[in-house]
């Protein structure tokens, strides 16, 4: 195929059935990643139905979103909280047994969010079609791999037959070009795309993000911006892959190896969008221009540079409700605002990298009176990396919490939940109203400006703590 | 899934632009393993206060909200996360579809798969619906026409497998197993295994 972009390319790799006017067309899904939350009702129609997994070899089970995060010794202590979170765990481990997948459950040293462990395994790979009952699968695309989430009647289309019934989307080019000044990260950069482009600007689009400014990205941050792209409305968003890319996949776990690995990177390194390959819509951003952002509504495109006034949305009653839910006032900047809970972690800003940036932060510091901050390893590699490099100690030593893996505070389903009207500075990606728990006031911010914040006690510039 | 033809009846109308499934369903809720019962939750914390009594200016806390099977949202409804506990606890409410002039892909897909009719209005009878809670509307699926309490009609999109499979009452996965040989055949002839 000539002039075709990279979604074209994995995309007509997949094409099991071509898709007519009357009905979608038929995708073969490599990888199908499952956790707790989105999978017992598909489970339950697999068994109504008398059907197999399809593939377990290509299934990739983990839980994630309901378990507690509070540090055990053995996770035999490990106490769920509420019955039914419980029960919902006992449910998976038993789905798993019964038809015949690979948990990667509580104690295996490979557990971790969904979107954490499949790249940290090597499972998530460039040109793979990929996806899980969780918006955030987007991530994934940070390997040049079509990935998507997915609902639960979806889940058991693919458990069932691999496949799933789709239309073809169309693109959305994103080019950030320019170098990104120092003090900005990832997450600043995926805030700033929202903020242009608007929670519903990539609807019915997959992006791809392109220009130098990706390129020199290492894989950490390029997770944290393709991770997002659901909160443009883009159910996927992709980045070509490079020697960044086969970098990190090098001798991991699941990656190819000898001479596959050889054919792997031969094949991989064909998925880039070709000269004159055209999209649908194209957006540019100058990465120069980036600064620390920080949202002051209630969705992740209500954001505004650190130091910026908060905007004025006019007579716009969404705009108003959902700063009358914040307690914010317009014109005034985010930094006059004091500060309760700080989360750093999730499936956004859970690597070691994020781990690291906040820690950079916190060491030598102490969080504010009055602050509480929670540090959430994505995964339990993650959680070993850091502590082998000694971060637990800075974090702990800084007054904050250093947990187990998981979900947590992001979606606040384990008992890990921002007070009712407190202000939470968060790495996660949604400050929907009530997403960290009922009446919970959300900020999001990358781990430097959430760890800033915690030592300042306010709304904090990360540039200050350099 | 049951066959959707036809729907007709009043309006509930929720005018917030960028209503989020977490709004729609809560993560608290989401513990379950069933799809019954969400409905007592739906759009929980917008309903009721801290100490469960109902917010009385909420809209579907109102007397004539009752019995209304069409929700009329602002903008962008359904964004968010792909809980397909939000069209669960919908249709379990009794709503039967909803209306805004854009709907977020991945609830439009789920609601599509369960027999929610998810149906994006143009603008300028979008902005009517807004302004007119409890209008009695139709909606007729298979000819994917909306008509107005005073007879004007218009027509929305909707995806023609969508509408085949809404109208018939088809299960999607009877359809994707249709293709079994096609796709055992794929697995074995492509190019590279993952």
């Amino acid at each position: 195929m000539s002039n075709a972009t990279l979604f074209e390319k994995v995309w007509s790799d997949h094409v099991v059935v071509d898709e007519t006017p009357d009905t979608p067309a038929v995708l073969y899904i490599d990888l199908h990643i499952i956790h707790e939350v989105t999978t017992p009702q598909a489970f339950t129609v697999l068994r109504e139905q008398g059907l197999p997994v399809r593939r377990p070899d290509l299934t990739l089970a983990t839980m994630d979103h309901s378990t507690p995060t509070t540090p055990v010794s053995s996770f035999k202590d490990l106490d769920v909280v509420g019955e039914s979170a419980a029960n919902q765990i006992r449910q998976m481990e038993q789905n798993c047994k019964d038809f015949g997948l690979d948990l990667i459950g509580f104690g295996n040293e490979h557990r971790g969010i969904v979107h954490v462990i499949g790249p940290e395994l090597g499972a998530t790979q460039p040109g793979k079609s990929i996806v899980c009952g969780d918006s955030h699968s987007s991530t994934h695309g940070a390997f040049g791999a079509l990935a998507f989430g997915i609902g639960t009647t979806e889940v058991g289309h693919v458990l069932a037959t691999q496949c799933l019934l789709q239309r073809k989307p169309k693109t959305l080019a994103i080019n950030i070009d320019g170098q990104i000044p120092a003090g900005v990260s990832a997450k600043d950069v995926i805030l700033a795309i929202i903020g242009e482009i608007g929670v519903d600007g990539g609807t019915g689009h997959v992006i791809e993000y392109r220009g130098d400014a990706i390129t020199a990205l290492d894989m950490d941050s390029r997770m944290t911006i393709c991770n997002m792209s659901i909160e443009g409305g883009a159910r996927a968003g992709m980045i070509a892959p490079d020697d960044t890319t086969f970098e990190y996949l090098h001798g991991r776990p699941r990656a190819p190896r000898g001479a596959d690995w050889d054919a792997a990177v031969k094949r991989w390194k064909e998925l880039r969008t070709d000269e004159g390959a055209e999209y649908d819509k194209s957006i540019t951003l100058a990465a120069g221009a980036l600064q620390p952002m920080v949202t002051f509504g209630t969705n992740p495109g209500m954001v505004v540079g650190i130091n910026e006034p908060v905007p004025d949305g006019g007579d716009d009653p969404s705009f108003r409700k959902a700063l009358d839910y914040m307690q914010i006032e317009s014109g005034k900047p985010m930094t006059d605002h004091s500060v309760d809970v700080v989360f750093v972690g999730s499936c956004t800003n859970g690597r070691l990298s994020d781990i690291e940036e906040a820690a950079r932060v916190l060491e030598g510091r102490k969080v504010a009176d009055g602050v509480r901050m929670l540090v959430v390893p994505g995964s339990q590699q993650v959680k070993n990396q850091a502590e082998a490099k000694g971060l637990d100690r800075i974090i702990v030593e800084a007054g904050a919490e250093w947990r187990e893996a998981g979900c947590s505070m992001c979606i606040g389903m384990n008992g890990d939940t921002v007070p009712h009207g407190k202000l939470s500075v968060s790495t996660s990606n949604r400050n929907f109203e009530g997403r960290q728990g009922v009446g919970a006031r959300t900020v999001l911010a990358s781990p430097a400006t959430a760890a800033a914040s915690a030592v300042s006690g306010r709304v904090a510039d990360p540039r200050t703590f350099s | 899934m049951n066959a959707v033809k036809h729907i007709q009846s009043r309006t509930v109308v929720l005018p917030t632009k960028d209503i989020d499934t977490d709004q729609i369903i809560a993560a608290r809720f989401l513990t379950t393993t069933s799809r019954e019962g969400l409905g007592q939750n739906v759009f929980y914390d917008l309903r009721y206060n801290e100490d469960g009594s109902e917010k009385s200016d909420f809209p579907l806390n109102q007397p004539q909200a009752h019995g209304c099977g069409i929700l009329v949202a602002g903008n962008n409804f359904g964004c968010g996360s792909s809980r397909e506990h939000a069209p669960w606890a919908l249709l379990d409410y009794g709503f039967q579809a909803v209306i805004s002039s854009e709907i977020a892909d991945i609830f439009r897909n789920n609601a599509l798969k369960n027999g929610l009719v998810p149906v994006v209005a143009d603008k300028g009878t979008h902005q009517w619906l807004l302004d007119n809670p409890g209008a009695e509307v139709q909606i007729n699926v298979e000819d994917a026409m909306l008509t107005l309490p005073d007879g004007r009609t218009t027509g929305f999109p909707i995806d023609s497998f969508a509408k085949y499979c809404l109208v018939e009452g088809i299960d999607q996965l009877g359809f994707l197993q249709q293709h079994l040989e096609r796709i055992t055949n794929f697995e074995e002839v492509r190019a590279w295994k993952p």
